[in-house]
């Protein structure tokens, strides 16, 4: 289902009445709600503030003064050990060595999903329809242990997976991300091509055009919108994905950026300050993502807003 | 492919889809519908088979009935516990953190000034990894350096927040509610924009007050997001994981369901038949859930 964000309103309206918010539009009242708002929003900044703060400040004074307290001193050395010791770089690039192939796989195949089942008009289309959205919905706890198995037993070659099994390998992970979220996205795509016009397709098809024709030149280029909204949200769940690396993978060196966090806490003495700087450098891309595509972001989860 | 429609088919013509179209349509739905059995619902079956098993992932598989589920209820101390606070997580998310998304949502869809810098920032924990969140939180209530003890400023009992197993849920649920406001503020706000505003003009003029507009007539409207976000609010309460895991491993006051299937795979004793007994366990509330929605979902789609 989608949250229809189509305005609704009538085409034309005979001076529009004022809303009754501004009728009633006393100042004192505006002014509580600003209070109110600004008052939340603070308080909702103020942790993210806080880790970027304690990230700046050496362990010996916060642990002396508490992170409540005025700076002495303020460096980035927390980051530079991060990148430097605790190898974030490389996290970087095996979460990317799984993102961004399963971004791309994952909405090429929903997207010809969504287009089979909303265009070529095809029986049991519900049936399949339901079966990808519901896919979705389980908890990943349910599929976890017989992929486990599973992937324990499927050789693959050494040039493949080090490791020789699919367990303990990024194809393990990247799969598993693609075959769970293609249900997400084949709804999205599969709702947004049923408000295309299906005369477009139909001169294609008058004109000649095969399945893949219709599917790869005519629809998916009307789906550009659909497809940014998508790419960007299944870019951040993938990016944030903490429990399939942590079952599928147990080469420390393969773990991606969420899992490896856990890395910076030593096993006997856990230096907060390092962690709130590796908390804040797995946070910064997706919140550059999402303050330069908001607007995607936000679309996405309304086209379709199954998604837990 | 014996789901093409015949009917149709002959309706627009003798011959709808060539040899070509037809290996396309083959292979691009082929695959993704085999990875989706492959990764979703073949393990789902297997999940249910294993869980009447004393598999141990490596020897023979041994059926034992109901076993497990008889240890399960009975004899595993960590069970109730944990049910427990997925309840709590459903509860807590359910009636504080969604009721207070749409409080928000119907504040700034007023048209109040600077409401997307409101919605933006209200917004912004969504997009953080739950694992940051549980790491972010630990910043906050820890009980030696945590903002929040020097806020209260107790020194000499200050509160183990996080270590306290009583505390230790509320506060991770705080953390967890941070998140999950904002994901319903944004659909309630979504939706909201959708209601027609003659609506409310026509509820002005017969003289109803903004609340009375608000729960007689806008509510109402909105029910296929409230659907949604009662879905999203399960289905969140139910997969929590990775909030408890980064804090504890949850442990000590933070058991959840899905900690104990983890633990109970990948843990020394691998112990594949009782793990999926608990996931059995979450799936059939989430089923309920889940089954509750598509049959909503199948009636719009019959009405489209």
């Amino acid at each position: 289902m989608t949250v229809d964000t189509a305005p609704a309103r009538p085409a034309a309206q005979p001076a529009p009445p004022p809303p009754p918010a501004v009728r009633r539009g006393v100042r004192p009242g505006r002014l509580g709600v600003h209070a109110f708002l600004m008052a939340v929003s603070l308080a909702f900044l103020a942790p993210l503030l806080l880790a970027v703060y304690a990230s700046l400040r050496p362990y010996d004074e916060t642990s002396q003064y508490g992170y409540f307290s005025l700076p002495r001193h303020l460096s980035f050395d927390y980051y530079r050990q991060a990148f430097a010791d605790s190898g974030m770089t490389k996290y970087f690039v095996n979460t990317m060595i799984i993102a961004v192939p399963g971004v791309l796989v994952t909405l090429f195949l929903a997207s010809f999903v969504a287009f089979a089942l909303a265009r070529l008009k095809m029986r049991g289309g519900i049936v399949l329809l339901m079966l990808f959205t519901a896919g979705n919905l389980l908890p990943q706890q349910v599929i976890v242990t017989p992929l486990y198995v599973v992937f324990n037993r499927i050789p693959l070659p050494y040039w493949m997976s080090d490791s020789m099994t699919m367990y303990d390998s990024y194809w393990a992970v990247v799969v598993v991300q693609i075959g769970f979220q293609l249900g997400f996205c084949v709804f999205v795509l599969a709702n947004f091509m049923r408000t295309l016009p299906q005369e477009i397709l139909e001169a294609a098809i008058v004109d000649g055009a095969g399945v893949w024709t219709q599917y790869w030149r005519i629809t998916l280029p009307l789906c550009r919108p659909a497809l940014a909204a998508l790419g960007t949200l299944q870019f951040t769940w993938m990016y944030n994905d903490f429990l399939w690396a942590l079952v599928f993978v147990s080469d420390g060196d393969k773990l991606p950026i969420t899992s490896a966090l856990n890395n910076l806490r030593g096993q006997f003495f856990t230096d907060y300050n390092l962690l709130a700087a590796g908390s804040v450098i797995v946070a910064l891309p997706t919140l550059v993502v999402f303050l330069l595509l908001q607007r995607h972001f936000i679309a996405g989860l309304t086209l379709g807003s199954s998604k837990g | 492919m014996s789901f093409l429609s015949e009917r149709r088919t002959e309706r627009r013509g003798p011959r709808r889809f060539s040899g070509r179209d037809l290996a396309v349509i083959g292979l691009l739905l082929g695959i993704p519908v085999l990875l989706d059995i492959a990764i979703v619902w073949g393990p789902t079956l297997a999940s249910i088979v294993l869980s009447f098993t004393s598999w141990d992932g490596i020897g023979d598989i041994n059926w034992v009935g109901t076993q497990n589920y008889v240890n399960l209820f009975t004899n595993y101390p960590q069970f109730w516990p944990a049910a427990r606070h997925n309840l709590l997580w459903l509860a807590f998310l359910g009636l504080v953190a969604a009721p207070f998304g749409l409080f928000l949502a119907v504040l700034i869809d007023r048209g109040v000034r600077f409401s997307r810098f409101y919605q933006s920032t209200l917004y912004m924990p969504v997009v953080l990894s739950l694992a940051v969140v549980g790491f972010i939180a630990q910043l906050i209530f820890s009980r030696d350096q945590g903002a929040l003890n020097a806020i209260i400023g107790d020194t000499r009992s200050p509160t183990d927040w996080l270590g306290d197993p009583d505390l230790n849920i509320w506060m991770v649920l705080l953390a967890a509610a941070w998140r999950h406001t904002g994901y319903v503020m944004i659909l309630y706000l979504a939706g909201l924009k959708a209601v027609d505003p003659s609506l409310k003009e026509a509820a002005a003029i017969d003289g109803a007050n903004e609340a009375q507009t608000f729960f007689r007539i806008v509510f109402p409207t909105l029910r296929p997001v409230n659907v949604i976000v009662g879905v999203i609010t399960v289905i969140e309460s139910l997969r929590a994981f990775d909030i408890v895991y980064a804090v504890n491993h949850g442990r000590n006051g933070l058991e959840l369901l899905s900690v104990l299937v983890t633990d109970n795979i990948i843990g020394e004793a691998s112990r594949v038949g009782f793990g999926s007994a608990i996931a059995v366990v979450l799936l059939t509330v989430s089923l309920g859930f889940v089954v509750t929605y598509l049959v909503q979902e199948l009636r719009g789609e019959k009405n489209r």
